[in-house]
């Protein structure tokens, strides 16, 4: 079969079927208050989004896989500038920039100007420590992790603590080689 | 260089521009988080039952506040006050904006004048779920029905709404409907409203 060439996010996004990004903010809005009366403490609900990102991540890195036929990239800043073009703009109709990077490669800032999950959300003065977001930390970690990277997501910025970007540091700690039985 | 324009920043949430409701996310994105959803309530209870009322709690939530934006946005602050205004409301309108069409059917029920049916061939949330044979009559369907409850309630119209499986002939898949069963007090108004 001849290799097919890799889409743009745009392509794939009009591909897909879309749902209204309102539906979406709200239902997240009710899990994280659902998170928040049932575990009362703002630390303990920013893991749990983490883990649930967790768990979203590793099964949408086989959808993404799947639709967007990029080949493998060859190094981790192909990857960042991979996940915030191609793979923000797939799921949530929004593209993200890749900045900072550090000198050795290893770590990078993913800029949101546009995040669907944060419509209509203002955090109240007994949450403030809360990391609204926090889910998409847990995906991109997934995500990676499936494609032998381990790596450590963590927000820098965020709009809804009076910033203007969301900026999230992906950090790479190690490249895990598979492992064949 | 000209300067990208940023987006001014509000200081109120409340004094933001609403937006038009155009913008769209993937389907698989809200299958995924809604699936999350399901997972870690099940972490969370004992029994289907449980399970489904805690759906529904998450569904009354997002409920509230669609009738609070589309009374806004596509009614122009007019509410509803008449039952099957309502009805018709939460029938087209509602799941023109949530799902991207309109309910198959709106019925009344035949035994009991307080009830009324919405269904639909395949739930948006239903899309990608299959229900394990131990889970019997259990219906993800529950997070819709407590939109639909939602809606209802804060519109002025109590009701008791549940989600269930109505298997069709010819289909493989049953057919759900979201049964609702209004509050006494309803159909007083109604009957006096004439």
């Amino acid at each position: 079969m001849a290799p097919v060439a890799p889409k743009s996010g745009d392509a794939i996004f009009a591909s897909v079927d879309r749902v209204n990004a309102e539906l979406f903010t709200l239902t997240y809005g009710a899990i994280v208050r659902q998170l928040l009366t049932d575990l009362e403490e703002v630390d303990e609900v920013n893991k749990q989004l983490d883990q649930m990102g967790y768990n979203i991540g590793i099964r949408l890195v086989d959808e993404f896989l799947a639709k967007s036929n990029v080949s493998r990239c060859v190094d981790f800043r192909e990857t960042a500038e991979v996940i915030a073009k191609v793979g923000f703009k797939m799921f949530l109709g929004v593209t993200a920039s890749v900045t900072n990077w550090d000198s050795e490669g290893t770590t990078c800032s993913i800029i949101l100007e546009d995040n669907p999950l944060v419509d209509f959300v203002e955090l109240p003065d007994n949450c403030q420590g809360l990391y609204y977001c926090n889910i998409l930390s847990g995906i991109i970690r997934g995500a990676l992790e499936m494609v032998s990277m381990k790596t450590e997501v963590t927000w820098l910025r965020d709009m809804l603590r009076g910033d203007d970007v969301f900026e999230m540091q992906v950090k790479l700690l190690k490249a895990v080689p598979e492992e064949y039985p | 260089m000209i300067g990208v324009g940023k987006i001014k920043q509000y200081s109120n949430v409340l004094d933001r521009p609403i937006s038009k409701g155009k913008q769209e996310v993937s389907l698989s994105a809200f299958a995924f988080l809604f699936s999350e959803l399901v997972q870690y309530n099940q972490t969370q209870v004992d029994n289907i039952g449980e399970l489904e009322r805690r759906l529904e709690d998450a569904g009354y939530a997002v409920g509230a506040r669609v009738l609070e934006l589309l009374c806004h946005r596509e009614k122009g602050n007019r509410r509803e006050t008449r039952l099957l205004g309502i009805l018709s409301f939460i029938h087209s309108t509602v799941w023109k904006v949530l799902f991207g069409k309109v309910a198959d059917s709106l019925e009344k029920g035949t035994e009991h004048e307080d009830e009324y049916m919405i269904s639909e061939k395949e739930l948006l949330v239903n899309r990608f779920i299959s229900i394990p044979k131990d889970m019997g009559a259990f219906n993800c369907g529950a997070f819709v029905a407590g939109i639909v409850r939602g809606v209802l309630y804060n519109a002025g119209f109590p009701a008791v709404v549940t989600a269930h499986f109505v298997p069709v002939d010819g289909q493989q898949r049953p057919r759900t409907t979201i049964l609702i069963k209004f509050a006494e007090e309803v159909l007083q108004r109604e009957a006096r409203l004439g």
